[in-house]
Formats: structure tokens, C-alpha cells, sequence
């Protein structure tokens, strides 16, 4: 009986193509907007983690000047850099810290030969490689005997490499930088796409004490830098250390307890999880609104069986005379107000799903679609067939056979 | 064997805007197994209510009625559906079949209820059908049949199940005379030849007398019950008037 009951349902259902059609719009939209809220949701999530890892994780950044404004961002947008090489050293040797560099930047036009490239070099001690955790995979870092040397070294990211060279080995070919010359010693692996859509490939690497030296201008050398990037050894280690090191520079740079910090310290990784964390909430804030697509879409399976049992008044009749109990009857309905939640969760998931591809395609990041969220929408369309047929099924149970056939 | 139907002295009650409405008023009659009789009256003589009650689908509100030996009085709605699924074949002046299913599907929607395997209900589906002559139309839906075609197959429809009594509402009201005639001639087949029990509720003379048996019923009291002889169906539709011009 059950089986024909189900068939029956079906046949309900595409006898009146259309009107299923507008039944299950509802279904339809709330599920294929869930599941494209949580696949781009689930996207950005995935995005953001690998984003930051590639970036180094466990990764604290120090820099000099004041905090600027308030917020999860420290801006430091001070003046004159207040952090030294010393201060470097001295977090460097704070436990737990695996290594520290202090750096600068600026951006500067590459020239070699007749070729030509603008991009933003980076200057740092040997331990910047170990602090990114990215080393050269062609040719090798500096060491620190260069950078004491001022040696004029350089390792380039494989974007600056391509432009300059093309197919040519970069690796003993000489670069100017402003004016100076530079031997290319080493080539970084391509890290591809960083926050903010920056190419992190697009980059140079001087030690420091040489473009300090030679580069940047007046021949001294200054002991005071901007950033001091360091890592740490374990996620945990993050906070106790950012603490450690506010202690120590605040103990270094003499400042009393009524002065704030003349540095700040950005810790990725809580950046990026506050990201996450909003963009988690911003999904499931997106999904609700598709939940509430789900329950009018229920609302309206109810409205459609009520007329379906005022339209089949007669049937139901007929049905109950041959011998369908009530539950019989009611069962029947309950099934076609199933069939229609079911059948609109699929094209809801197939809508969805296909939707999020396409997406992916054009988004930066490529969009997530779980099975779990396909099998909820699955269990909650059953369950609001099940819910928002049960009124209507009930009706058409409890109509006198009598009257039935009499209408 | 018990009789298929027994009422004795059964009354029937309702509740309406005008206060309590008595449809029958002591209504005693026994049909056996076998017998082919129609039950006779004018529109508002309470037949319709006869005919539910011995339906199965209403309930007796004094009085004893018993299905097959059975006293009904106490069955709950599931317990009648399984009762009129089993024992009573239904046949309406309307047709009722559903008109999504081919006449086949309309034919084992009684098995579906009795749940039969769905290769059982078509085998039986099929002979039904061939036993009024419209095997080959089983494909057929009930918009694509003609009104004696398709009382044929609400007729194989009531047969389904075997059932212990066929009750049949003006089963040729909505047919012309030919085709009327027809089909109750197939209610005599199955009767003579298969021993089908059948009862035709219905106002016109012509149906009765080609029954064995006639029960009269006006105002809710029977008033004959006997053979059709051409005395017993005089006056067929009409009613009979106290004389009005005294």
C-alpha cells in the first residue's frame, strides 16, 4: 500500500506541473540560498586559514609608533621608528620566540640589463626566511656574515624573477637597485595570492645592513627600524609572548607607567580569526533569511493542500466508501506535502550547489559545498513537509464519508 | 450462514437547525446471501439513509443491525473501513472512478486498501475487468470511456474484493434507457451466475422490476416487501398523498 501511496503522490504532484512549480518556490529559494550562504561562507573560512598560514603562522609583527586608533587593528602611524636592531636581539632571546628580524621596506624599480620591474623590497637580518618560513628552493638566504659585511646579496620572489629574467637563470646575475648592484643569490618558491590580493611573490630581499648602507640614503647607519616581525613556537605562545614583548620594549625604551606603547604589536593569527569569526556570523545571519524562505515555502504547501483537499473533497469520499481508513487518507496527503518539500529541497541543492561552482570561478577563493549542509536541508524540508502537511492531511482525514460523496 | 443483512426495528436520528430529525422510524427487514432486491422510495423517504446505514458508512441511532452476523454498533471508523474494504462493493449514480487512474488502476483501488502485492491487484484488476466485458480498455482513464463503460467499471471496481454484498445508488441514472438496460442486465448475470448479493437503492419503477424483490420505503417505514409485481410498483416516483382535497 505504502508504495502506491508513494506513487500516487508523485502523480499528484506533475499532474499539475505548474502549480508544484509555485508550491516549491519557496522550498526551492530558502534551500538554494542556505546552501550558497554556507559554501561561500565555508569559502572565505578556508581562504582566510590558508591565506595565513602561507603567511607564517604563529607570526607576531612589531611595529614602531604609537597605536593610532582602536579597534582589532593596532595601526602604528608614528614618525621617527622607535624600535632598534637591539630591541630585535632582546626579543629574539625571549622564550619561546623561535626567531625574530627586524625589517624595512620601500619600493624601488629593479633594473637588470635592459629589463625593468618596480616592486617593494624587503630589507631584514637571515632570520626573516626562518620567520616567514620561506626559504629559497633555487640558490640560497644571505648569512649572516653578509649582512654583517654589508654584502650586496640579493633573493628575489619568483614574480621579480620572471620579469627580469624570463627563462634565463636569475641565480649570479647582477640587479640594480637604485644605482647599486646586487648579486642574485637565491630565488623564493611562488606563495601565490596574499591578504588583500597583494602577490607575495612580487618581492626582493636585501639584508639590511646593506641597503641601509647603500640604498636608502646618506651612508649611516642607523640602528632604528620599523618592524620587528618574529615567530613564535605554538599558537598558545602568541598571547604570553605579545605580553613578554610589550613588557620588555616598555622596559627598554624607559617608559614610565602613565605613557602608552611607542609600538604595536599585530598578531595575525587574531586577526584572522576575528575574521573568521565574522564571517561565520555573517553566514549564519545570510542562512536564517533562507531559513525564513524555507518556513513561507512550508506555509505555502500548506495553503496548496488545504485547496488540494477541498478540490479532492469528493475522492476522498470515494476513497473512504472502498475502505481507506483515516489514516489512510491522511497518510496519502502527508506524502504529497513531503514529496512537494523533498522535491524542492533537490532543486533548491541543485540550484545551490550549482551556483556556489560558478562562483568559485569568479570569486578569489573557491567556494565549499559540505554534504552535512545538503543533508540538513534534506532533514529540515522533511521535517517542514511533514509539519506544514500535517494540518491539511488532518482535515481531509476527518471528513465524514457521507458528506464527502455528497459534495 | 448468517443472513448478509439483518435490521431490526433501526431508527435513525439527526441533529439539524430545526431541532432532532427522525429519517427512519423502525425499519426491520433480512436480506440473505444470493438475493437481488431493490429498495424503493421517493426523494426524502429516508432510502438514503437506509442505504448508509446498511453501507456501513453511518451508524444506526437505536435499534440492531447486523453485517453478515456482525453488530456493527460499536465499530470505530477504522474498524468500518476495514469492514466495507472487505465485504461491501459500492456502485453510485455519479461513477465516482478517480480520474487520474486508468480504468485497471480504478479497478485495484479497493486491493490497494486491502493491501494486496501489486502484481496480485492487477492480476485481479484484469479478470474484474474481463468479466464486464472491458479487458481490453484497462489503459484506458475514465474521461476517454462512455457512461456505460465507465458504470462497468466502477461495477468491476465493487467486485474486487469479493465482496459479501453489492450496494448500488441509482446505478442507471445517469445512463440512456439502452445502456441502462445493459447494465442492469449485468447485475442479474453476476447474480444469477456468480451469486453476487446485490441491493439497488434507487425511485424508478423500471430499475425495480428487474429485481427479484422489492422493499418500499416512504416517511421511514417500509411499506411493501415482496415481489415486484406491477401492483407493488405502482406509483413508483411519486408520493403518496393523504387525499389534499378533503
Amino acid at each position: 500500500m505504502f508504495g502506491s501511496m508513494v506513487a500516487e503522490a508523485w502523480s499528484a504532484l506533475i499532474a499539475n506541473r505548474l502549480r508544484s512549480s509555485l508550491t516549491m518556490l519557496g522550498m526551492i529559494i530558502g534551500v538554494a540560498a542556505v546552501i550558497l550562504m554556507l559554501a561561500i561562507g565555508s569559502g572565505v573560512q578556508a581562504y582566510i586559514e590558508n591565506s595565513i598560514s602561507s603567511l607564517g603562522s604563529n607570526l607576531l609583527i612589531v611595529n614602531s609608533g604609537a597605536a593610532r586608533s582602536r579597534g582589532g587593528f593596532s595601526q602604528g602611524g608614528g614618525t621617527a621608528p622607535t624600535l632598534t636592531l637591539d630591541d630585535a636581539d632582546a626579543i629574539a632571546k625571549l622564550p619561546g620566540v623561535i626567531a625574530a628580524a627586524p625589517q624595512s621596506g620601500f619600493g624601488s624599480q629593479i633594473v637588470a640589463g635592459p629589463a625593468n620591474w618596480l616592486t617593494q623590497v624587503a630589507t631584514s637580518t637571515p632570520s626573516w626566511f626562518q620567520v616567514q618560513d620561506w626559504f629559497p628552493d633555487e640558490g640560497r638566504p644571505f648569512t649572516e656574515m653578509e649582512n654583517r659585511q654589508a654584502a650586496r646579496v640579493a633573493v628575489l620572489g619568483r614574480k621579480v624573477a620572471d620579469e627580469l629574467f624570463g627563462a634565463n637563470d636569475p641565480l649570479g646575475q647582477q640587479i640594480r637597485v637604485r644605482g647599486i648592484t646586487f648579486t642574485v643569490i637565491g630565488i623564493l618558491p611562488s606563495k601565490g595570492q596574499g591578504i588583500g590580493g597583494a602577490n607575495r611573490d612580487d618581492t626582493v630581499v636585501l639584508p639590511l645592513t646593506a641597503s641601509q648602507r647603500l640604498v636608502q640614503g646618506g651612508g649611516t647607519f642607523r640602528r632604528s627600524i620599523r618592524t620587528i616581525s618574529l615567530s613564535v613556537e605554538t599558537p598558545e605562545d602568541l598571547e604570553s609572548t605579545e605580553e613578554a614583548i610589550t613588557q620588555l620594549l616598555r622596559r627598554r625604551h624607559r617608559l614610565d607607567a602613565s605613557e602608552v606603547n611607542d609600538f604595536t604589536i599585530t598578531n595575525i593569527t587574531a586577526v584572522g580569526d576575528t575574521f573568521k569569526e565574522t564571517t561565520a556570523a555573517i553566514s549564519l545571519l545570510l542562512g536564517a533569511i533562507g531559513g525564513i524562505s524555507l518556513v513561507v515555502g512550508g506555509i505555502g504547501i500548506m495553503n496548496i493542500m488545504l485547496v488540494s483537499v477541498t478540490e479532492r473533497t469528493r475522492e476522498i469520499g470515494i476513497r473512504m466508501a472502498i475502505g481507506a481508513s483515516r489514516a489512510a487518507i491522511r497518510l496519502q496527503f502527508l506524502l504529497e506535502a513531503l514529496m512537494l518539500s523533498l522535491v524542492g529541497c533537490l532543486a533548491g541543492v541543485a540550484i545551490g550547489a550549482g551556483v556556489a561552482i560558478l562562483a568559485g570561478k569568479f570569486l578569489p577563493f573557491e567556494t565549499v559545498i559540505s554534504p552535512a549542509s545538503i543533508i540538513v536541508s534534506f532533514a529540515i524540508s522533511a521535517a517542514i513537509g511533514i509539519f506544514f502537511g500535517w494540518y491539511p492531511a488532518n482535515q481531509a482525514a476527518k471528513l465524514s464519508p457521507i458528506e464527502a460523496l455528497r459534495s | 450462514m448468517a443472513a448478509v443483512l439483518d435490521l431490526r426495528d433501526v431508527v435513525k436520528d439527526y441533529a439539524s437547525e430545526a431541532g432532532a430529525f427522525r429519517a427512519l422510524h423502525g425499519v426491520s427487514f433480512v436480506v440473505e446471501q444470493g438475493e437481488f432486491l431493490a429498495i424503493m422510495g421517493p426523494s426524502g423517504s429516508g432510502k438514503s439513509t437506509l442505504m448508509n446505514i446498511i453501507g456501513c458508512l453511518d451508524t444506526a441511532s437505536e435499534g440492531s443491525f447486523r453485517f453478515d452476523g456482525t453488530d456493527i454498533s460499536d465499530f470505530d471508523e477504522t474498524a468500518l473501513a476495514r469492514l466495507r474494504n472487505d465485504a461491501i462493493g459500492f456502485i453510485f449514480q455519479q461513477f465516482n472512478l478517480l480520474p487520474r487512474l486508468s480504468a485497471l488502476g480504478n479497478v485495484a483501488l479497493p486491493l490497494v486498501y486491502a493491501g494486496l502485492a501489486r502484481s496480485e491487484r492487477e492480476a485481479r484488476a484484469r479478470e474484474g475487468l474481463a468479466l464486464v466485458g472491458l479487458a481490453d480498455k484497462e489503459a484506458s482513464r475514465p474521461s476517454q470511456l462512455s457512461g456505460g463503460q465507465q458504470q462497468r467499471v466502477a461495477i468491476a471496481r465493487a467486485l474486487a474484493n469479493n465482496p459479501r454484498l453489492v450496494l448500488a445508488d441509482e446505478p442507471t441514472g445517469a445512463l440512456d434507457t439502452k445502456t441502462g438496460a445493459e447494465v442492469l442486465a449485468l447485475f442479474r448475470t453476476l447474480n444469477a451466475e456468480r451469486g453476487v448479493t446485490a441491493v439497488i437503492v434507487t425511485h424508478d419503477p423500471g430499475v425495480a422490476a428487474a429485481t427479484n424483490r422489492v422493499v418500499r420505503i416512504q416517511d421511514g417505514l417500509i411499506t411493501y416487501d415482496g415481489p415486484p409485481t406491477p401492483e407493488a410498483l405502482a406509483g413508483g416516483a411519486g408520493h403518496e398523498y393523504a387525499d389534499v382535497s378533503a
